[in-house]
């Protein structure tokens, strides 16, 4: 009877949930879905990113983070930040515009929305009137000049969003000053570009479609200059003294045109089709920066010939004679360049192109020698391969952390070093509390260790496994062939790279030891490897072991993916982690799950087909245990037979529809006319149509049985120190878990460690449970005597955990999809549980031991489990009473790949992926909470050449300068504080040997990038092969 | 008030797919009264025969058998036999009889006891494995009862299903309880989402709802007659499923799977129980209102229907104590041709262990006697899976025939 009433309500306990529980989502990680748009404002240092569902996204200095988002869902089309304010506007693809505006508020800055706009017509002017085509926002920072499809330039107010119709530019108005047999009505649809002057705000530069061009004087309303393209336009750009500026064009031609006070019509100075001359595509957008040197950068995007490189994602540079092609991986969204920002400067000397291309930020360093690329601090691509798992560490210790870093500097000599160009706003927010690594396992067999602490997630270090076998794609392949100097001259940029070589490489399983270093990687061809961290290159044999999880049994066979060949003879590993060992499951299925015990030094594997136990210190195996349920064909043929056969019956079935077709055809005979067959036909569609509209949406009430498919399959390994036999004396055991609801416990002999080499490590089965539910098993943990969860292995080595209660019975707690449930130990029998379906009809997808801690008191915390359901729900249920504390919606329950992709973290963190390239951070504590915390504060405008500066904005300005100054300088403080902390935490020699390195690496950077590009020129190409 | 259906055993017990061909082997273990009554100075005794398995003949000729077997021709017994899941179930007519020896596994542990001691309430439930009922009283001279009064032979019939909490639900609802556990029938039936018509203070209104679509012939849902297509689905073991999705409703009933109660607003509404006063008073008059009714006695939901014994009565999870066999590599087991039946056999013999360890622990002495009898007998049936075919020995105990 108690279980159907309400819990009951403790006052005490009440208040302490919540001190305890509260859920936020904090912040996204990665790479924004679908971007569509992109800004940068100089005058703040923060660049935008709008994407196709209508979010927006504000990047600053590492740490500074906003994100908007539009009620509307939209795709944002363009981003324009108001010159010298904390403002956008954004153009959503519904035409609407939308003023956004920094405001400081509680200590940060937050971003919202101050007002919407959409641009009417006059009553019956059809739609393409209004419809924006290009933005200006004017340096007086009072209007924005619209252009539109009809050639009309509105003017609206700011930020009020009025129009100002007396002051519209229409196409009549322009075309009075232009003789009328170089123009007509037509030469004025569409405004493809609007340039303020760089010199005087007076004057805009117009340009339309179809090529042409005006110098509009808004003071007295007329043209002063036009000019006429031959060709469509697409974009154009101001020198920076005014007195040129430059155009591109459609066929891939880009033109300089004076503007010389007695001139009014001129023709280009120059024509240009730099990657000419056969058919070009279109140059969409084009930059001319100054330089001291005289040497000017013209930096364009797009212009490659048609026919031979029409598939190319490229933006050119071009400086003097050094001309380079960058190709991306995927199509450019936009760009821009850092340049000075000092408005008094004479050159432009840009520092750095910015790219957004569809899938990944490439930044390019102008200044140093060769172009290199700069790592990012943010927006890493997640899915540079398709992210296949994901595995959180906490409380990394310092030596662990610094060595991962120095081995991922070793990798990143090629980038430069120059500081990140965008570096705008100031991060406030409190340093992470702790080293947090999130380990992701890619499609193409690499883990990549991210630095999960704080708000940016940063690669440090990227670990290949594929080395270790033989692949079709092998990396000594020759493809330097192609010559250096090669037309056009494209350079490869960027990571993002989505083809596996081979699916069997992708990574399943992760498991680190954060303590000793080893860490256990698994995949999808059954290879299971154990590696050590190594701070050196190192070449020597992988010890390969097979483990046949059938155990010759009879009569079946795997249909699925063949084992992966592994590579003979000593293999030259770089510095990080270094495989050692290999096993290799017989049938190669795909790894279902690992643990590894680092102190035991024993790894454990499952598939499908059952489990295996490997001593990686006498690299021998253990044991292996067949979970197979004899009648299980599916698990035997592998995944392949089971999508082959779907397709086979789907192709059957459509064959079978097309004969009944054919014979009612034939039936029908010579007499019957066309008309007749079609009549029939679609009548036959119809009662198909009809028959699959009728059979309703239904589902079968069945319990589980043993005989269900993949009842094998292992769902959990759990290494534990327990009472398994008796209560007088604990020993190591090993725990499995399967999807037919069996928990299978065995009992093993470690010999003590001066005898570890010698004695071989024992297993025997002690246990088997098989729950009735016969519901997946998806965790499996201990708890001690004090009912605290076992530590892992060497924690308490480490001084990091008090020793577990051996004193006080054990307890076992088996989670399933269904039901939460507590066994005492030794003799296992039903203590209590909680039946989660039968209650809320809700299952488990994912449970994790958290500890979460009190905000009110340092020195409360308590251990609860953090359960995702495949409802999405995220509930908090306590240990160890299982009773139910809180629950949070936190996916939608139909985002199966959120779901299944989520992690927690051991204090109550957790992330899943939103998109393939980016994961939400969230968090059920009130202690540790990850969330971006930045102030952007004004800069002081130090130029005068804003002829329209208004007064009463200066004047507020200055005046709200000394109020905010005692707390800019707490800030800085604690900037500084954090650098040296930073210096701290990467010891001096760590440092010293990164400058090294990379230092060192510099000269070799122009081998690295020459083999680079011909590699992706062979992959780009290989459809064309 | 409870009422019961109850089907004959036989129809739901599965052949034997073992591929013993003529002999079955059986086993009889005949329970005494004190040597007064009787010849035989033991409280219990083993006879072991075969008989052929396809034409076992008539009940009548197996009845004279073993008292022939027994002498105790003199003597009213009643046999009966433990079926695979362990069910105690009687053998008294040529169908239960044949039924009986064709689903030996491979032996037939038939129990022979005197018709006046004979506790027919212990027939057709789970008794042989239950933990709390565990194999009480096949002699039960200790725990006197009151005597039986038989009105309608229950006793050769096992509940499949029953309707519940009648007194404390609207009449144009049911509550129906699926016994599955033993029963090797599947549940079967399906469900579908749906509209319902509520009655609100606001008038009519739709509201979603979950109903069952489909019936799978011969599935115990069906079988039971209680449930049909389009009856509407309101509470499972007691929880509402409003506002709760098809997904959700098929998880709880699947989690609730081996005692499944089911809530019903049967599409057909002519076959209700009409209830005399006690509920009636304002709602009782026309079921119209109350169908339209749809707020369920939530605060004593289940009243009659206790929790714990729910607890018991469902899913014990097996518990393998002690290693099977300690697994090396490289030593690999050879499960050559037997493998097969291997494992079957050993599954079985986890069952029978666990009946074992669990009726020791409830360690009844009034039925010690024939439970260490049964236990000695079951540890591990793999040993007594060979039996010569013609080969007849005669071993004090075993009579082959």
């Amino acid at each position: 009877m108690r279980r159907f009433l309400r819990p009951g309500h403790d006052p005490v306990r009440e208040r302490l949930k919540r001190d305890l529980f509260q859920f936020n989502k904090t912040v996204e990680h990665g790479f924004p879905h679908q971007p569509s748009a992109l800004g940068y404002s100089p005058f703040l240092r923060l660049m935008a990113i709008g994407t196709r569902s209508g979010a927006i996204k504000l990047y600053g200095a590492p740490g500074v983070e906003f994100m908007g988002l539009h009620e509307e869902n939209n795709t944002v089309m363009q981003i324009h930040f108001i010159p010298d304010q904390c403002q956008l506007v954004t153009l959503l693809d519904d035409n609407s515009l939308h003023l956004w505006s920094l405001k400081q508020h509680g200590g940060t800055s937050e971003l919202r929305e101050e007002h919407r706009f959409t641009l009417k017509g006059p009553p019956g002017s059809p739609p393409s009137a209004t419809q924006v085509t290009a933005v200006l926002p004017h340096s007086s920072r009072e209007v924005l000049y619209l252009g539109t499809e009809s050639g009309n330039i509105f003017v609206v107010e700011l930020p009020s969003f009025r129009v100002l119709e007396d002051r519209t530019i229409t196409p009549e108005a322009v075309l009075q000053r232009i003789p009328e047999d170089n123009c007509n009505r037509r030469s004025c649809e569409l405004v493809e570009a609007l340039r303020e002057h760089p010199k005087n705000p007076d004057h805009i530069l117009i340009g339309y479609s179809r090529g042409l061009i005006v110098l509009w004087d808004l003071q007295n309303n007329k043209a002063t200059h036009y000019f006429l393209g031959s060709q469509q336009l697409e974009n154009l750009y101001w020198q920076k003294d005014g007195s040129k500026f430059i155009s591109c064009h459609y066929d891939g031609s880009y033109s300089q045109w004076p503007v010389s006070s007695d001139n009014r019509q001129s023709e280009p100075l120059e024509n240009t089709v730099p990657y000419g001359p056969f058919p070009c595509k279109a140059i969409s957008k084009i930059y001319w920066q100054t330089t001291k040197n005289g040497l000017p950068y013209i930096i364009f995007q797009g212009g490659m010939p048609r026919a031979s490189y029409g598939d190319r994602h490229s933006i050119s540079v071009i400086h003097g004679s050094q001309q380079t092609a960058f190709d991306f991986t995927s199509r450019v969204i936009d760009f821009f360049i850092i340049f000075s920002s000092d408005p008094a400067a004479d050159f432009d000397d840009p520092s750095a192109l910015v790219v957004l291309a569809e899938e990944e930020l490439v930044v390019i360093d102008l200044k140093s020698a060769g172009w290199p690329a700069v790592h990012p601090p943010y927006l890493a691509s997640l899915h540079c391969s398709a992210i296949t798992c994901s595995h959180h560490v906490s409380n990394i210790p310092l030596k662990l952390w610094e060595r991962i870093i120095s081995a991922g500097s070793k990798q990143n000599i090629h980038y430069s070093t120059m500081p990140w160009p965008i570096d705008g706003g100031t991060n406030i927010a409190p340093d992470p509390p702790q080293r947090d690594l999130l380990l992701t396992g890619h499609e193409d067999g690499t883990v990549r260790f991210w630095d999960a602490s704080g708000v940016c997630l940063h690669l440090l270090y990227k670990l290949s496994t594929v080395r270790v076998f033989l692949t079709d794609a092998d990396p000594n392949d020759n493809m330097n062939t192609l010559g250096e100097d090669e037309w056009p001259p494209l350079r490869k940029v960027g990571t993002f790279d989505p083809y596996s070589d081979d699916p069997r490489l992708g990574i399943q399983k992760i498991y680190l030891c954060k303590y000793s270093g080893y860490l256990a990687v698994a995949g999808t061809a059954g290879q299971v490897l154990v590696m050590e961290l190594n701070d050196e290159d190192a070449e020597h044999v992988v010890d390969h072991a097979e483990a046949d999880l059938l155990q010759d049994q009879e009569g079946y066979r795997w249909k699925g993916h063949e084992k992966l060949k592994t590579r003979d003879g000593p293999v030259r590993f770089e510095a990080g982690f270094q495989p050692f060992v290999l096993v290799q499951c017989q049938p190669p299925a795909v790894v279902t799950s690992l643990a590894l015990h680092s102190e035991w030094k024993l790894v454990a594997f499952g598939t499908s087909h059952g489990f295996g136990l490997f001593d990686h210190q006498q690299k021998r195996l253990v044991f292996v245990k067949c979970t197979l349920h004899p009648s299980d064909q599916l698990a035997l043929e592998g995944p392949l037979s089971r999508v082959k056969s779907l397709k086979k019956s789907l192709r059957q079935s459509f064959r079978r529809i097309r004969r009944s077709r054919v014979s009612s055809r034939k039936r029908r005979g010579g007499g019957g006319n066309a008309s007749e067959v079609q009549e029939a036909n679609a009548k036959f569609d119809q009662d198909v149509l009809q028959e699959m509209e009728l059979a309703p949406v239904q589902r079968k009430i069945e319990a589980r049985s043993a005989e269900d498919s993949f009842t094998g399959f292992v769902r959990t390994l759990y290494f534990a120190d327990t009472f398994l036999r008796d209560s007088s004396r604990h020993c190591p055991s090993l725990w499995a878990g399967t999807n037919g609801g069996t928990v299978y416990a065995f009992c093993l002999r470690v010999p003590p460690a001066e005898r570890r080499m010698d004695e071989p490590v024992r297993a025997e089965q002690a246990k088997e449970i098989q729950l009735m539910h016969r519901a997946p098993v998806v965790g499996i943990l201990v708890l001690d005597g004090r009912s605290t969860p076992l530590p892992e292995p060497l924690e308490v080595a480490h001084d990091l955990s008090k020793s577990p209660d051996m004193q006080g019975s054990h307890q076992l707690l088996v989670v399933s999809e269904e039901q939460f449930k507590v066994f005492t130990l030794p003799k296992v029998s039903s203590k209590l549980k909680l039946k989660l379906t039968a209650l809320e009809g809700c299952r488990v997808r994912k449970v994790t031991v958290a500890n979460f801690g009190s905000c009110k008191t340092d020195d409360y915390s308590e251990n609860d489990l953090a359960v995702l359901t495949n409802l999405g729900d995220i509930q908090i249920i306590s240990l160890p009473f299982l009773k139910l504390q809180i629950r949070y919606p936190c996916i939608r329950k139909e985002d199966v790949s959120g779901i299944a992709s989520c992690v927690f973290t051991k204090y109550g963190q957790g992330f899943y992926l939103i998109s393939p390239s980016e994961f939400e951070r969230f968090s059920l504590s009130t202690k540790w909470l990850v969330e971006p915390r930045c102030i952007v504060d004004m800069p002081e405008v130090t130029s005068n050449n804003h002829v329209h500066k208004s007064g009463t904005q200066n004047a507020a300005r200055k005046s709200r300068g000394p109020g905010n100054s005692p707390g800019d300088c707490g800030e800085d403080e604690r900037k500084s504080v954090r650098l040296m902390e930073h210096a701290l935490l990467n010891d001096e020699k760590v440092l010293k040997e990164i400058q090294s390195t990379l230092e060192g690496g510099r000269g070799s950077y122009a081998e690295k990038n020459s083999s680079r590009s011909p590699l992706g020129h062979r992959l780009s190409n290989g459809g064309a092969d | 008030m409870t009422l019961s259906t109850f089907q004959i055993p036989t129809l739901f017990q599965e052949q034997s797919a073992l591929s013993g061909k003529v002999c079955a082997g059986l086993f009889c273990g005949a329970q005494r009264a004190p040597p007064s009554s009787g010849g035989h100075p033991f409280g219990a005794e083993f006879r072991r025969f075969s008989l052929d398995r396809y034409k076992p003949g008539k009940f009548e000729d197996f009845y004279k058998l073993i008292l022939h077997i027994h002498h105790i021709a003199n003597l009213e017994v009643m046999i009966g036999y433990a079926d695979v899941h362990g069910d105690l179930l009687p053998i008294n007519n040529d169908d239960n009889f044949f039924k009986a020896v064709s689903s030996a596994h491979p032996l037939l542990r038939v129990f022979i006891q005197r018709q006046d001691e004979v506790d027919y309430s212990n027939f057709g439930t789970n008794t042989l494995s239950r933990k709390k009922k565990a194999l009480v009283t096949l002699r039960n001279d200790n725990l006197r009862r009151r005597p039986h009064i038989n009105i309608s032979m229950p006793h050769d019939f096992r509940p499949v299903s029953s309707i519940i909490d009648v007194d404390i639900l609207p009449e144009t609802h049911r509550r129906v309880r699926l016994y599955r556990h033993g029963c090797e029938k599947p549940l079967g039936f399906y469900i579908r989402d749906g509209t319902s018509v509520r009655v609100t203070p606001h008038g009519l209104e739709k509201v979603p709802g979950i109903f069952i679509s489909r019936m799978v012939p011969g599935g115990l849902a069906e079988s039971t007659g209680l449930l049909a297509v389009n009856d509407e689905v309101l509470e499972v073991n007691g929880i509402e499923v409003a506002g709760k999705t098809l997904d959700q409703v098929t998880d709880m009933m699947i989690a609730n799977s081996h005692n499944l109660i089911i809530t019903v607003k049967p599409a057909n509404q002519r076959n209700n129980i009409i209830r005399s006063s006690r509920m009636s008073g304002s709602s009782g008059q026309s079921t119209d209102s109350t169908a339209s009714h749809h707020s369920l006695p939530t605060p004593h939901v289940l009243q009659n229907f206790h929790p714990d014994e729910m607890e018991s009565d469902e899913e014990a999870d097996i518990v393998i104590e002690g290693g099977l066999e300690p697994q090396h590599i490289p030593k690999l087991h050879s499960l050559t041709s037997s493998s097969l039946s291997r494992i079957n056999g050993s599954s079985l013999s986890h069952r029978l262990q666990r009946d074992l360890v669990l009726n020791n622990s409830s360690g009844r002495e009034s039925n010690g006697n024939i439970h260490k009898l049964l236990s000695s007998l079951k540890t591990d049936p793999r040993h007594s899976l060979v039996i010569p075919r013609g080969g007849i020995e005669e071993d004090g105990t075993v009579i082959t025939l």
